[in-house]
């Protein structure tokens, strides 16, 4: 047992270092520095410049542009890009469709769909969950029958992340109402902008429409944009949703996050004469959410240790997901509590592209708020942290 | 980065489990605890025989190699039967010091018996007043000749009432809570002048009061340097904490396995309880703690292994000790709540496993305490951790 990485790890994570330092578009960190939101040509901007490294989608295989990255390198990759702040590539794509064409598209969809996706040419969205379709995602009613050679899309999806940005959405929809619900749903990718198809913004309690609902009025979905067989698109979403674990855990966000929490405290004066760095209370609660981050990061890495020799990730991960949102969720609450009177101020102009008004509060803390409201969402979305401990219950438990 | 076990240590494991499966029945464990001793000497032979009692020591010791990674292997095994033995108290904090601070000629006279089953060691390290603090000590050692006088008190001594030989730290110089003049006395615990008080803790090891008025200490007794043991007294103590903790990881492993198991089996309202969502939850978020403890003190024995400064392997320790007492409440008091009314009876290991725990996350300071610590030592920042 060593906890030390290999001379070929080290110099690794010398030249992604290097590379960042290098590429990292400047305005770009100063803007995730300065809590601003993040525009889409901010992202398509960052991962082309990642693309032409190679480095666009470490986890896809090589022969479609991926890299041959061991488990631990992925971590050191990751870490490192949390480290300047650099985004993670929007998950829709090369996370999330991605894998489902590698493993169940038919070649030809592989070599329409995946160099787009690879060189951001194309942004994706998700098509879901429904309105009465949450957790229990398999009750899903959108609808597409077939007419000659085209699915015919009828029915509403929601919570769809950034749709206003995106040119497709990968769908599941409803093409067996007699069989079990989870034998009548199939695969669809769909252009968003065929005839048919509305977003709605839904603005959420951070005051930011982050997501919409997507309404379908017989849209015309060709028979060639469906993955894999009809009725068998719950198998291909939910044998997916156990890959794809590196990082669900957010460590090195978190990691960096808590470095600039504590930089803040010791610069935030307590009203006694010290600083909060230093009041009992609060540096408890640091010292608390920084000891549950080592515990997760050493959990993370002993799952990756594992995959990095040929286990599969068990359902175990599901602790990644539930420990790694409830962490982060923990040190929203820190910067809120650390922010005092200047996390009330509602400025949510403050932190968008280009506003050169009078700044209120220092640190960013009028965003504290903002991003405790918005990071509730971890907990629920992915598979709310109740569903995780229900695959812990049976998968793990045998309950 | 290597999570696995070393072919070493792997055999450690199969040789500390083969035992526990053989000898430590829970009734055999009831019937070694209400022995006078409150331990099976038959055991503590065997632990020598099969080279356990040298984990703990280094190879110019000729010990086994005193890895914190083999003490973690050793212990949580231990951890999961519950085994009473004083290994922690007699090796590795008593054999500890030696090691730490002993002189070659001390290390020879002492460590061998230890080794090889035949000498009994306890620690007189914290008093009425002190807390967790190590440097907090008022038991006083005065040089007069050839020997020391020392006078004063020392609470919680594990192993107490059985050990031959006491290490104790004692103040040869400054104030009480000075991290400098502090000094380490072997005491024969015969010497003329003790005072011994033996009682049994709640999880069933054997513990004692010592008073001290004017015992006379022949001055070669001195562990090392006069005044400067303090820092071996930490080092010593944070093995000695990764140690239990590592037992504790075991212990929290056995307490969610028999949870499981039982609410499978036990049915109420025509189903096994087990069905219930509500329970179901709660032994997955037992599981998580579990995984976060045993990842966390995986982290803290590596970190001791390595070649890290010292300042980073105590936070590492105490990062270990703070988060496995919080795993230890969520897990301890859930298994006996979803065990119900008989989880409360002293009948059913369950109880026990709860009370060792329990006790675990006392000894060598509890969770506030090394979460404080930890705190203290803030600059060391997590992301250096790897």
């Amino acid at each position: 047992m060593n906890v030390a990485f290999t001379a070929e790890e080290l110099d690794f994570k010398n030249a992604v270092r290097a590379f960042l330092e290098a590429e990292f578009p400047a305005d770009i960190r100063a803007k995730v520095d300065g809590r601003v939101r993040l525009d889409k040509e901010d992202y398509v901007r960052w991962q082309k410049i990642l693309y032409r490294k190679g480095w666009a989608a470490p986890n896809w295989p090589v022969e479609y542009g991926g890299t041959a990255w061991t488990a631990i390198q992925k971590y050191i990759f990751a870490d490192e890009m949390a480290r300047v702040g650099a985004p993670e590539p929007v998950a829709f794509g090369i996370k999330m469709v991605a894998p489902v064409i590698l493993t169940y598209g038919s070649e030809e969809q592989r070599q329409r769909f995946l160099p787009d996706i690879l060189a951001s040419n194309v942004w994706w969205c998700q098509g879901y969950s429904e309105p009465n379709a949450g957790s229990d995602l398999a009750s899903l009613k959108t609808s597409a029958v077939l007419e000659g050679d085209h699915y015919v899309v009828n029915g509403t999806k929601t919570w769809n992340t950034l749709g206003q940005y995106a040119d497709w959405i990968f769908c599941l929809v409803r093409t067996d109402n007699t069989a079990k619900k989870q034998e009548g749903i199939t695969f669809l990718l769909i252009d968003m902008n065929t005839p048919g198809i509305k977003l709605s913004p839904i603005y959420l309690i951070d005051g930011h429409p982050e997501v919409n609902e997507v309404h379908f009025d017989n849209v015309r979905v060709p028979m060639e944009n469906r993955i894999g067989e009809e009725n068998q698109g719950w198998t291909y979403a939910k044998v997916l949703l156990t890959h794809e674990r590196t990082n669900i855990a957010g460590v090195p966000r978190s990691k960096i996050r808590l470095e600039k929490l504590k930089a803040i405290a010791d610069n935030t004066p307590d009203g006694q004469g010290g600083v909060m760095l230093n009041d009992p209370v609060y540096a408890k609660k640091i010292a608390e959410a920084e000891i549950q981050i080592l515990a997760l990061e050493y959990a993370e890495l002993r799952t990756l240790a594992a995959l990095s020799v040929g286990k599969a990730p068990g359902p175990e991960s599901s602790i990644l997901k539930i420990v790694g949102t409830e962490t982060a969720q923990y040190l929203d609450e820190l910067y809120l509590e650390l922010a005092a009177w200047h996390s009330l101020p509602f400025l949510p102009e403050q932190f968008e592209s280009g506003f050169a008004g009078e700044v209120v509060g220092s640190d960013g803390a009028a965003s504290a708020a903002l991003h405790y409201f918005n990071n509730r969402k971890l907990s629920i979305f992915g598979g709310s942290n109740e569903i995780q401990r229900n695959i812990i219950s049976k998968a793990v438990l045998g309950l | 980065m290597d999570f696995s076990y070393s072919e070493e240590q792997q055999m450690l494991r199969d040789s500390v489990n083969k035992f526990v499966q053989r000898h430590y029945g829970f009734d055999t464990r009831k019937e070694i605890l209400a022995s006078p001793a409150g331990f099976s000497a038959e055991n503590w032979r065997l632990f020598a025989e099969l080279g356990w009692l040298t984990v703990p020591f280094r190879i110019e010791d000729d010990g086994f190699g005193g890895l914190a990674t083999d003490l973690m292997v050793i212990m949580e095994e231990f951890g999961k039967a519950m085994v009473v033995e004083p290994f922690v108290a007699a090796a590795v904090l008593g054999g500890g010091l030696i090691s730490e601070l002993g002189s070659e000629q001390q290390k020879s006279t002492w460590l061998p018996p230890l080794m090889s089953g035949s000498l009994q060691l306890a620690c007189g390290l914290a008093e009425p007043d002190s807390r967790y603090n190590l440097a907090s000590v008022t038991t006083t050692a005065i040089a007069q000749g050839d020997n020391f006088i020392v006078d004063g008190s020392k609470i919680l001594v594990l192993n107490g009432p059985d050990a031959e030989q006491l290490l104790v730290s004692v103040r040869t110089a400054g104030a009480d809570r000075d991290v400098h003049g502090i000094s380490v006395l072997l005491i024969d615990a015969n010497s003329a002048g003790i005072r011994k008080h033996s009682y049994t803790n709640v999880d069933g090891h054997r513990a004692a009061e010592f008073t001290f008025t004017r015992v006379k200490v022949p001055a070669e007794r001195l562990l090392g340097a006069v005044n400067g043991a303090y820092a071996g007294l930490e080092i010593v103590v944070d093995r000695a904490t990764l140690a239990v903790c590592a037992e504790a990881v075991g212990a929290l492993d056995s307490l969610l396995t028999k949870t499981v198991e039982y609410s499978k089996t036990r049915k109420q309202f025509g189903v096994a309880i087990g069905s219930f969502q509500a329970l179901q939850h709660r032994m997955a978020d037992m599981f998580i703690e579990c995984q976060l403890a045993r990842s966390i003190v995986m982290m803290a024995a590596m970190r001791l292994d390595s070649d890290a400064p010292d300042a980073d392997k105590m936070r590492a320790v105490s990062a270990a000790k703070s988060r496995v007492g919080k795993a230890i409440r969520t897990v301890g008091q859930e298994a006996v709540q979803l065990h119900g009314g008989i989880g409360m009876t002293d009948e059913l290991d369950v109880g026990h496993l709860f009370k060792r725990v329990t006790a675990i996350e006392t000894l060598y300071g509890n969770t506030d305490f090394h979460t404080a610590r930890f705190a203290r030592l803030w600059q060391s920042s997590v992301s250096n951790i790897i």
